[in-house]
């Protein structure tokens, strides 16, 4: 039985991680690399960075990232910020990303998605979607609304439709982020995350809003995920990637067994 | 020395470092003289299986593989690397593949239940149901996870080329073995643990 996946996101700044990742007996906390080991040890499903690094100097630093995290972990990498153009693509799977995850300038350039798709294969894009609540007073948008820039900018994009759209032009998989729940350690948006799941026929990854197992689980319940991506329940050791599986898998989720946590260092 | 296919779909670093960490020795390459070379001959891939052959065709890469595989040589096709080992696929259009194994690539249904519960590509971790171990599956324990991501599956011509089969929704076949080919839909180099075990058999498979 396909199982469902628990995918850790690490945010990578020139090349080094940031916000805030405490691993204890981790050398070096800060390394992309060695924190991608003790998920890779830990049973995580697949891994994703997201680049956030600002200057256009040091975009080159997540590819040197991603080719010593291909040369130590043996497990999906998803790649995403910044992607603008099929070159950026090109070179990051060259340098041995499994798929790249396209955000604003799928929302620029919806044609950029499906020439993606076209030219790399549909199993390597992913779309990611950063949807708010729409609320009552603005905006033409009922249900949720597509927003890019981490929140900032809205787009007047309803959330389901343009997720059925990016189907369409070719992604092969959707990573969906509540903003409105995102870092609030609530829970998913659960109707959010259902809504999307029933409007397509690719995978969606649940994001923003883990704080506890419970919530993994009513992601894939209630939210009908098919992976949950996380960021600090993990990063600070609150639960381990492996204490999440046995949870889920004991909830009657379809899990591959994790490992007991190793520490590496 | 293994020879990994260069015909330029997708991320061969994977596979070879996946090699290099077991102990093998792999290159990367579409020179047929490196491939006549090699002892082992790998045929990795992800993209459009039309784009795929096109691109095998273009840089004379048939004559080697069939060379590879005609003398004896371990070979291993990694998912639209082992789909093209087949007669033909559907995949946008019909295209005839290498033609090596009887079977055609075909779209994973999408009958009413697939919208709802299967979703396409059948992407992520799914067990192995082995029923003739192929020696790079030797070692590998029945039910063991591997990391899948495809859109087609592969319907056989000959059952008795099934190494091992997958359920989702219909049940596929996700390794065949014939004489020495072994052809995996799943992705070892992507398999961590498990699939790291396959590269490492198959590289010591005479």
């Amino acid at each position: 039985m396909l199982t469902k996946r628990i995918i850790p996101c690490l945010d990578v700044k020139d090349g080094r991680v940031v916000k805030g990742v405490s691993f204890v007996n981790l050398r070096d906390a800060g390394d992309p690399v060695h924190v991608a080991q003790v998920y890779d040890r830990e049973g995580a499903d697949e891994l994703c960075f997201l680049d956030i690094t600002a200057s256009h100097e040091k975009r080159n630093t997540i590819l040197d990232v991603v080719v010593r995290t291909a040369e130590q972990v043996f497990m999906p990498l998803t790649v995403g910020g910044g992607i603008r153009t099929l070159e950026d693509i090109r070179r990051l799977l060259e340098a041995g990303a499994d798929k790249v995850s396209i955000n604003t300038a799928a929302v620029q350039e919806p044609e950029f998605v499906k020439a993606a798709a076209t030219r790399f294969g549909s199993q390597c894009i992913v779309v990611a979607i950063d949807a708010k609540r729409a609320s009552e007073c603005e905006g033409d948008v009922e249900g949720w609304e597509v927003f890019t820039h981490g929140g900032r900018n809205r787009t007047g994009l309803d959330a389901i439709r343009w997720a059925q759209r990016m189907m369409d032009f070719g992604a092969g998989e959707i990573l969906l982020t509540s903003m409105d729940q995102d870092g609030t350690k609530d829970g998913y948006d659960l109707p959010l995350t259902a809504a999307i799941s029933d409007a397509v026929t690719i995978p969606v990854i649940a994001s923003g809003g883990a704080g506890t197992l419970q919530h993994l689980h009513e992601a894939f319940t209630l939210g009908k995920a098919d992976a949950v991506l996380a960021a600090s329940i993990f990063h600070f050791q609150t639960y381990s990637i492996g204490q999440a599986k046995t949870f889920l898998s004991e909830q009657g989720i379809p899990m591959r067994p994790g490992t007991v946590p190793v520490s590496i260092g | 020395m293994i020879a990994i296919i260069d015909y330029g779909m997708g991320n061969l670093r994977s596979v070879q470092k996946g090699f290099e960490r077991v102990g093998h020795t792999a290159v990367i390459t579409r020179e047929s003289e490196v491939i006549d070379r090699a002892s082992h001959v790998v045929l990795p891939g992800v993209g459009a299986f039309g784009d795929c052959m096109a691109n095998v065709t273009r840089y004379g890469l048939v004559d080697p593989i069939h060379r590879a595989i005609q003398v004896g040589k371990p070979f291993l096709g990694i998912c639209v690397g082992f789909q093209l080992l087949f007669t033909e696929s559907e995949e946008f259009g019909c295209h005839k593949g290498l033609g090596l194994l009887p079977g055609k690539v075909k779209a994973i249904p999408r009958t009413k239940d697939t919208a709802s519960s299967y979703k396409i590509p059948h992407m992520g971790w799914n067990t192995i149901h082995i029923e003739k171990p192929a020696p790079p599956l030797a070692t590998i324990d029945q039910e063991s996870y591997v990391y899948f991501v495809h859109s087609y599956f592969v319907e056989l011509g000959d059952q008795d080329l099934v190494s091992t089969q997958t359920a989702y929704g219909l049940s596929f076949v996700s390794s065949v073995w014939k004489d020495n080919i072994f052809g995996t839909q799943f992705h070892p180099e992507k398999s961590q643990a498990v699939g790291l075990q396959v590269l490492k058999n198959f590289g010591e498979w005479q």
